[in-house]
Parts: structure tokens; C-alpha cells; sequence
């Protein structure tokens, strides 16, 4: 009885942040969204707002470049985060690995705008980077490297590299250093080892690095709003514009549980298509 | 010990020294291997046999000296291109593959051909006596059937020296003493070159053609087990191989075949100086005496013809079947004699407290000049 | 029960109440949604000196501050700052916001044609839902020297100014650019095809401008930089961002544009659910006095509608707007009228379309 009881405390903090915090707004944000606005202050339940979105190119256009440039943001991340989580995990012996992990860390001392505007500093057409460029004479006259996509993927994916290097080191850690030998002593290359030995096992790591970092570029606001060009649309920037500019919470909520699912949708696919399932990702971790 | 064939030795190490910062964990180290045969080092953590082994897997290169394998120098040659494959500590089997593709990757890596990996692969399952369980993961297997896909994975490739890196360290005992018969049923089997390192001297002493006894990066003595066991070169190497009793003493009288000494508590001995000479009176040397070359009497006479004798209280009787031992309190030092009991169980009933003569040869104790023993 | 417990327990209920009441008293509180620069320290203190009120200040916008009203059913502020233009429409939609008193506000402290305007702007059914506080413009923030050509908004789409050009991609241009472009937005107010026909030409307009344009701004910080670097010469922007730019560089300054600034007055209005109302009015008949007025304008940049306060603004200042506004400009003034319900939605396509287009 007293053990039951222990348990229930234990369990009631997550219940009801569970509850109070995510499934109930939730719930709220969905009778909000199949309400369509025929007036001020008229109402009719229908699913008009869900329609919008599929109707209108716009709306579906913004989605697919967010989630498009989200996929590549996170791919990118892997390839630049895979090598450095390598080398943190294997290579880097006691004060430099620790040291390496703070430089990882250091971005996260600073709120996110301040890292934004750092790279404004940087990039715009009178920041450090063209006036270094001028004065090395690779480039002739200021060069502008703001506002523009490739920028909003420089911003997300040092936004992002956190959050895939601590999984990849965490998993990477616990590849055994005997098994990349014995990967070496039986015949293979760099390229073979990597690909059947410590990739496979650093599987987990990737998938969930993968998703926390595709669902933080997908809801990113502040790095593609504001690095940006005239025209990077970005989908929560639509529903940012819907609730606050255009008073439409209706639109808005439905925008947000078509995020909600179409994002669910292609981590779902990815999952699948790398053969992975979210029980062994966010579980056990597999075998060892 | 080759030089009787024209063949080149599988594995052949040429004074090779290998160092990590001031520490020097091989130091000038020759040694070789015959094609075929079983040959281990035993030395204790820290003597430098792992570094030895893996300069010949090619994960270390020597900082100078030459290793060959059949003959071809192995400097600068990449461990995967090595004609060696190691087992390792903890066998590092794949855990993401199924035992099947544990045994094919190195076929795989060597481009052979799908059709023939599983034919090949099948017919090693076979030999190892695991046929069906090709398909099993890893984590299915027992730690004896890990070990022998462990081995079989190297084996199915035909290498020139299996190198094992004490695989059966992490076994439990039983399954341990049953592993050594088996290791060597498969190193027949198959006519492998096994190098085999280990720091448990059961395991060097059943399983070996030849034992090299290591000790602070250097081999003390090479030979076959019975060599060791009976004939050790050095005091390290009677300490560390096999159980012995021992004293320390200053030497009286040394000739080239007896030498006379007195310990600190006053016991005179007479033992066997070693094949090197160089004892003189005056130095400081051990003694080894092994429990089965103690001979046990109630009277003085029966150990009268005995070059040492002794007068003990037996101080406790440990019964082990055919290994049982008798612990004698010597009164003069205070110290315990390991004694083994006949095992004719001429002694069975002796009983704690009673005083008991025991006698040994000149020959059975081994006289070395004082130093380190293992 | 014996008297003596009944006392004990009566004595201790009083001594919780008077607990509770005097930590009510002492932590009197106005929570006040405004904008940057309206509630300057400075005033928070000299009106928790003379009042004993802490005075709770959230910075917003017209559009944040409508949400957040709109999340609570006008609850968690006790005084709002929402531009005149955008009370009734909020009001009528959401009803957020309670009728002002007008007997508690000292009339006197107002410039009366501005209060008698403020008043008629956010009359519904009859009643008045706010009160002037501070007004300002936008128009055109340009580098003289270098956008000498930009007399309006449609001359930022000029080739004189190819690439150097920012505007936001919010209402103001849409109304900015209709006015420029000859038609009259405001007027179209009523009548949502015909207000829908003035966007769609500003639409394509923008849209064919979209090439001059180095970036959309979206924060007032980033568009100062963009001029103070001159990575972009001409803007539309508040006056205060020029006047401010002015200090440091005597070519930048706000310009009122060929077809009229536009004309924005801000507000007080009383939250629906407001728990500080009587402190509510104090604070607004405090900050109206000319002095605290003309502290509130050093801080905002923008001249208030306290009568008498010019007495008290700074010298370079009033310099700044004369500078800007000549006496036929200021008679130019579009002043936004209220903003009826659902031209959001028009506009919001609008300028997504823009956005998108390549």
C-alpha cells in the first residue's frame, strides 16, 4: 500500500504536467481550430481552417520549404557534429575533452537573439567577415552574406549542433575501442568500419539527435526571421502572423496541429526509412 | 629453436622496443613462433605482453626492432593488412550483426563473393560445432559459444597467427577449465599458429607448446611448460610459475653444482645454484622449494639422507583430494611450509598440532641471486 | 465553547486578516502593458513616491498587447496602451477592455482637440474607451545626402535607391503605399471590396518594388543599424528612428512624405478584468502634468497630448520635428481612423502574397 502510494507521488508530477501543461491546451487548441470565422464574433464548427491550408499554395509552400530546409539544417548538423562527437568521444583524452564540450556549450551562455545578432555582425555587408574579405583583397567591394537561405542554415546549424553532438558522444562513448579494431584486424578501412561498425552503433544517437534537431529548426522563429531574406517564409512565422497580426487564432491553431502532425509525420518516415524505431532510440539504446 | 626446418617462422619479433613517455614497456624483446604452434606469453598486468601483441596486430608499431610474419617484414603494414586476426579481452563481437555477419564481415571486407561467404561461414559454424545458430544475435549466445565465434570469426579467414588476447579472462572458472581443453582441440584442428597472452599460468602452462615467462618488458625465460616448471632460469620465473616456498639467506660456500647458505633466522640450507653461475660467497640469494618436493616423515631418520631438514608443527590440513597440502609452522622463523601430501594418502591422518620432520634435496631447491621474484 | 477560546480565535482571524490586508496595501500595484520608452524609470519612482504605487511595466505592441488581452479576457494588466485605431475593432470582437470614467480624468491636463479626436475614435454603443497619451508618425527615415531623389513612399522603388531601400512588411506600408500611389485607404475602410481592390494594386506594387529592397525590417534595432552602417539610405520608419539617427549623423532624419505621414496616437484603456483601476487613473493624471509629460517625451521621442509640456521638451528635440514637419505638413497628417474587424485577413494575405512572391 505504501509502495503504491510512492509510486503515485512520484508519478504525479509528470501527470500533471502531462496533462496540465500539454494535453489540455491541446485539446483547447483543437476545438479552436475546427472553429471557422464567418464574422465578428460568429462561429461555425467545420474544418475550414484545415482546408485553408491545403488550398492555398502559400500556406503549403512555406510548410514544405520549412520542413525541406529543416531535413538539409539537420543533415548538415550530422555531417559537421558526427566528426567533432567522434573526436570528443575517442580521441580527446581528459582536460581537452572537457574543454571541447564547453566550446559546444559555450553558444547556450547567450540567449538565442544575442547569437542572432552576433552572426548579423558578422555577415551583414559592413560586419567583420566582408571587411576582412575587403582587406585580404579576395573580395573587391562589401559583400553582402545576410539575408539569404544559405544564412538561415549557417544560424540553424549552430543553433542545432548542441543538441546532436551531446547524443553522438553519449552513444559514441559506449562504442567499445575493441570493436573498431577488431573492425581494422579483420579487414576493414576507414570507410568500411565507419559505415558497419560505428555508425550502426552510433545509430541511436543519430536518430535522436536527428529529431530533437529537426523539430528545433522546424520550430525555430527568431534565426530565419530575423537572417532572412525578402522572401524566406517560414511556417512559424505563419502561425506567429496568424495569432498575433491577424487576431485569427482559429487559422492559427489549425496551423499549429498541422505542424503538430505533418512533422510527426516525417519523423515517422525517417524513422522508417533508416529502419530505426523509437523505443530502442529513446530506450535501451540497443544492444551492447 | 626453428632453425631445424627452412621454413620461416609464422611470427618472428627481432629486438624490438616499444615505449610510452619515460616508460619502457618492451625492452629489446626477440622471440619466434613456429609455424603451427601454440605459444604464449604469461607475465602479470603491466609486463608489456598486451603492447607485444598488439605491435604484431599492427595497432602499435615499435619504436625500433623488426616483426615478421612468414617471413615479411610487418613495419608500416596497416592491421587490416596484416595476415593476422586477434580475439579479443572482451571478443568484441559485433553486437548490431547476427553471428552469421560477425563471421562474414572479414570475407565481406576481402570482396569474397556472397554465395561463397555462406558456404564458407556455414562450414566453420560446423566445425565449431554451432551450425544453426547462424541467425542468433549475439546477446543470445552463452559466453562459451561468444568465445568460439569469436575465435571462428578469425579463423574463417585462414590467418598466418591468431593472436588472443586473454579471451578467457572474463569466463567463470568452470567454464574457464573446460575453454583451455576446447581452445587447444580447435588450435589442432585447424594447424593455426596460436600467440596467446595471458597472466593466469594454468591457462599458459595446459595449453602451450611454448611459454615465454615476461616480467617488466623483458622475456625472462622462453621454454615449454615442463621447462619452466622444472627448470626456471630465473627467480622471477620460479616465483611466478607454479607455487613454490621460499627463504632468503646469505650465501657461506658456492661451488659450480651446490651452494650453502644461512637465512637471517638461522636455518641452513644447501640448494642448486642456476645454470648461469655467478654466486659467490657473500651475496644474497632465494630459494625455491615446491610443496611436492617436500618430503614428510614423523622421525628424523626417515629425512636423515636429505641434504635439508627440518622440524615443524603441522598447523593445518587442507584437504583437496589430490591436491592437498599441509600447512608446518617452522618454530626457529616462525614461518609456514607449503607441503604437498603424498598421494598415496600415506599422511591422510595427520592432525594439527603434531611434529612432523620434513626433508628435501639439494636439487629441489632452486637458488637465484636475491632480487625481484613474481 | 468558553469566551475565552472564542476571543483567542477571533483574535487570530483578526490578526490573519490584518496580515493579509496590510501586505495588500503595501503591495499596491499598477501592472501596465505599454511600449518602450512610455513609463520611464524615473517616473515609476517620482509616482511610487507620491502614491506609494509600484508601477509593473510589460513593453508590447498594438498587436501583442490585443493577444495577450485577448488570452485572458482582458485580464492580468490594469492599464493598456493600444493605438487609438485599434480599440473599438478589438473591443467589438473581443470585448477586452472596460468604458473609461471620464470624471476621473483631469480633462484640463489634455490638449483638447486631441482628447475630443481620442474620444470619438473609441466611442462604441455610446462609450469611451480611451484616452490620448502620446502621439507620433511614420513616414520616411532617409540619408539626405545620398536619397536626395526620395520624396515619398513609391520613390523608394526608384532606381536612385536600387538595393538600398528597407521597409517592414506590416499595415503601415500597405497604408503608406496606397496613399502614394493617389488612392485613400482610410476611406476604403467601409467597404472591404473596395479596400480589398486598393491592396491588391498595392500588392502588385510591392511586388514589382521587391528588388529594391536590401531587407524587410522587423525590429526597430536592426532597421537603426541597417541606416547607421548606410547599408540602406531610405526606410519607412517612425519618426522617432530618425530624430534619434539625427544625433549622430546630421544627413539621416525623418522626412514627412509628399502624401502625408500617418498619424498614430496611443492610448490608455482599462483592461476588462483590471484589479488597480483607481491607481489606473492616478497614473494617468499623473504622467499628463506637463513635466513628467515632457520626461516621458525625452524618453519615448514622441510628443504627448499633455497641454503645456512643449514648454518643457528639450530644445534639439523640438528642432528635430520642426526640422520635419513644416507647418503644411503637419497639416498633412493621415491620422489613422479606427480600424474595422476583419481587414486583417485581407491585409495578412496581402502581404504573405508579397513575401512569396520571387
Amino acid at each position: 500500500m505504501k509502495k503504491r502510494l510512492g509510486f503515485y507521488l512520484l508519478l504525479a508530477p509528470l501527470l500533471l504536467w502531462l496533462f496540465g501543461l500539454i494535453i489540455v491546451p491541446h485539446i483547447d487548441m483543437f476545438f479552436l481550430s475546427l472553429q471557422e470565422k464567418l464574422g465578428p464574433g460568429d462561429y461555425q464548427t467545420s474544418l475550414a481552417n484545415y482546408a485553408a491550408f491545403f488550398n492555398e499554395p502559400l500556406y503549403w509552400n512555406t510548410f514544405a520549404r520549412t520542413a525541406i530546409m529543416s531535413i538539409l539544417a539537420t543533415m548538415i548538423t550530422l555531417l559537421i557534429a558526427f566528426p567533432v562527437s567522434y573526436y570528443i568521444a575517442k580521441l580527446a583524452q581528459g582536460r581537452i575533452r572537457a574543454v571541447l564540450f564547453t566550446l559546444c556549450l559555450l553558444p547556450f551562455w547567450v540567449s538565442e537573439l544575442v547569437r542572432t545578432f552576433g552572426w548579423m555582425i558578422l555577415l551583414r555587408e559592413t560586419g567583420v567577415l566582408s571587411h576582412l574579405l575587403q582587406w585580404t583583397g579576395l573580395a573587391g567591394q562589401p559583400v553582402e552574406m545576410l539575408y539569404n537561405d544559405a544564412t538561415i542554415m549557417v544560424g540553424l546549424v549552430y543553433t542545432s549542433m548542441l543538441f546532436m553532438v551531446v547524443p553522438l558522444v553519449t552513444t559514441l562513448d559506449s562504442l567499445d575501442n575493441a570493436h573498431v579494431e577488431a573492425g581494422y584486424d579483420l579487414g576493414g578501412n576507414g570507410w568500411s568500419v565507419l559505415r558497419e561498425i560505428v555508425i550502426p552503433h552510433a545509430m541511436p544517437g543519430i536518430v535522436s539527435g536527428s529529431i530533437v534537431v529537426f523539430m528545433l529548426c522546424l520550430g525555430n522563429y527568431l534565426t530565419p526571421i530575423l537572417l532572412g531574406g525578402k522572401s524566406s517564409l517560414w511556417f512559424t512565422e505563419q502561425i506567429y502572423d496568424q495569432f498575433i497580426t491577424r487576431f485569427n487564432w482559429e487559422q492559427g491553431s489549425a496551423f499549429g496541429f498541422l505542424l503538430l502532425i505533418l512533422s510527426s509525420a516525417i519523423v515517422w518516415t525517417g524513422l522508417r526509412l533508416t529502419g530505426q524505431n523509437l523505443s530502442s532510440t529513446m530506450g535501451d539504446g540497443g544492444e551492447r | 629453436m626453428n632453425d631445424s626446418t627452412d621454413q620461416a617462422p609464422a611470427l618472428e619479433c627481432r629486438d624490438i622496443v616499444r615505449t610510452f613517455g619515460k616508460f619502457k614497456a618492451v625492452d629489446h624483446v626477440s622471440f619466434s613462433v613456429p609455424e603451427g604452434s601454440f605459444f604464449s606469453i604469461l607475465g602479470p598486468s603491466g609486463c608489456g605482453k598486451t603492447t607485444i601483441l598488439r605491435m604484431a596486430a599492427g595497432f602499435l608499431e615499435p619504436d625500433s626492432g623488426d616483426i615478421y610474419i612468414k617471413g615479411k617484414s610487418m613495419l608500416g603494414v596497416g592491421p587490416n593488412k596484416r595476415p593476422v586476426n586477434m580475439v579479443f579481452q572482451h571478443l568484441a563481437l559485433f553486437p548490431m550483426m547476427n553471428v552469421a555477419d560477425n563471421i562474414g564481415y572479414g570475407l565481406r571486407r576481402r570482396g569474397v563473393a556472397k554465395a561463397e561467404i555462406a558456404v564458407r561461414v556455414k562450414a566453420v559454424l560446423e566445425r565449431i560445432g554451432l551450425a544453426d545458430s547462424g541467425a542468433k544475435r549475439i546477446s543470445q549466445l552463452s559466453g562459451g559459444q561468444k568465445q568460439r565465434i569469436a575465435i571462428a570469426r578469425c579463423l574463417v579467414l585462414e590467418p598466418d597467427v591468431l593472436l588472443l588476447d586473454e579471451p578467457l579472462g572474463a569466463l567463470d572458472l568452470k567454464l574457464r577449465e573446460h575453454m583451455k581443453v576446447e581452445l587447444k582441440k580447435l588450435q589442432n584442428d585447424f594447424g593455426t599458429t596460436f600467440v596467446y597472452i595471458t597472466h593466469d599460468q594454468s591457462e599458459a602452462l595446459v595449453m602451450s607448446d611454448q611459454v615465454a615467462v615476461m616480467n617488466k618488458g623483458v622475456f625472462e625465460q622462453v621454454g615449454s611448460a615442463q621447462e619452466l616448471y622444472y627448470h626456471p632460469d630465473t627467480a622471477f620465473v620460479a616465483g611466478f610459475v607454479g607455487d613454490s616456498n621460499r627463504w632468503r639467506g646469505r650465501i657461506d660456500a658456492a661451488d659450480a653444482s651446490s651452494v650453502k647458505l644461512t637465512t637471517a633466522d638461522g636455518l641452513s640450507f644447501a640448494a642448486t645454484p642456476p645454470k648461469a653461475g655467478g654466486l659467490g660467497a657473500g651475496g644474497e640469494v632465494d630459494i625455491f622449494v615446491r610443496p611436492e618436493s617436500v618430503q614428510i616423515a614423523r622421525a628424523e631418520a626417515d629425512v636423515q639422507a636429505m641434504d635439508n631438514r627440518l622440524q615443524g608443527r603441522v598447523e593445518s590440513v587442507l584437504f583437496n583430494g589430490a591436491n592437498s597440502r599441509v600447512l608446518v609452522r617452522e618454530p626457529r622463523s616462525g614461518g609456514e611450509i607449503d607441503v604437498a601430501l603424498p598421494q598415496t594418502g600415506a599422511f591422510h591422518e595427520l592432525r594439527k598440532g603434531e611434529d612432523i620432520w620434513l626433508g628435501w634435496g639439494k636439487d629441489q631447491a632452486k637458488c637465484f641471486a636475491a632480487g625481484e621474484a613474481g | 465553547m468558553t469566551t475565552a477560546t472564542k476571543t483567542i480565535r477571533l483574535a487570530l482571524v483578526a490578526g490573519v486578516a490584518l496580515a493579509f490586508g496590510a501586505g495588500a496595501v503595501q503591495a499596491e500595484t499598477l501592472r501596465l502593458l505599454t511600449w518602450g520608452g512610455y513609463a520611464p524609470d524615473a517616473v515609476v519612482k517620482m509616482f511610487k513616491a507620491e502614491t506609494g504605487i509600484d508601477v509593473e511595466v510589460t513593453k508590447s505592441n498594438n498587436e501583442e498587447m490585443i493577444a495577450k488581452l485577448r488570452a485572458t479576457g482582458g485580464g492580468g494588466f490594469d492599464l493598456a496602451q493600444p493605438s487609438q485605431d485599434r480599440v473599438t475593432g478589438a473591443q467589438s470582437e473581443h470585448n477586452i477592455y472596460k468604458p473609461i470614467d471620464l470624471s476621473k480624468i483631469d480633462s484640463a491636463k489634455f490638449i483638447t482637440s486631441m482628447l475630443e479626436a481620442t474620444k470619438g475614435n473609441t466611442t462604441l454603443d455610446g462609450k469611451v474607451y480611451g484616452v490620448p497619451h502620446i502621439w507620433g508618425t511614420s513616414g520616411l527615415v532617409l540619408d539626405r545626402s545620398k536619397a536626395g531623389s526620395v520624396k515619398d513612399y513609391t520613390d523608394l522603388c526608384g532606381d536612385a535607391v536600387k538595393g538600398k531601400v528597407s521597409y517592414r512588411l506590416k499595415r503601415p506600408t500597405l497604408i503608406g503605399f496606397a496613399f502614394a500611389m493617389g488612392m485613400d485607404p482610410f476611406a476604403a475602410y467601409g467597404d472591404k471590396a473596395k479596400y480589398q481592390e486598393v491592396m491588391n494594386k498595392v500588392e502588385a506594387k510591392l511586388i514589382d518594388c521587391k528588388a529594391n529592397v536590401k531587407a524587410y525590417w522587423t525590429g526597430g534595432d536592426a532597421l537603426l543599424n541597417l541606416l547607421r552602417s548606410g547599408e540602406v539610405v531610405a526606410a519607412m520608419a517612425w519618426d522617432t528612428g530618425g530624430w534619434k539617427l539625427n544625433k549622430d549623423n546630421a544627413n539621416i532624419t525623418f522626412v514627412a512624405p509628399k502624401s502625408g505621414a500617418l498619424g498614430w496616437i496611443d492610448t490608455f484603456a482599462l483592461p476588462r478584468k483590471t484589479k488597480a483601476e483607481d491607481a489606473a487613473y492616478k497614473w494617468i493624471n499623473f504622467v499628463m502634468q506637463p513635466k513628467i509629460a515632457a520626461m516621458i517625451t525625452a524618453s519615448a521621442g514622441n510628443f504627448t497630448a499633455s497641454k503645456g509640456a512643449d514648454a518643457f521638451a528639450e530644445d534639439a528635440l523640438k528642432k528635430r520635428f520642426q526640422d520635419s514637419f513644416p507647418q503644411e505638413a503637419i497639416d498633412n497628417i493621415k491620422w489613422y481612423p479606427p480600424v474595422p474587424a476583419g481587414l486583417e485577413d485581407i491585409e495578412g494575405k496581402v502581404l504573405d502574397r508579397v513575401k512569396a512572391a520571387k
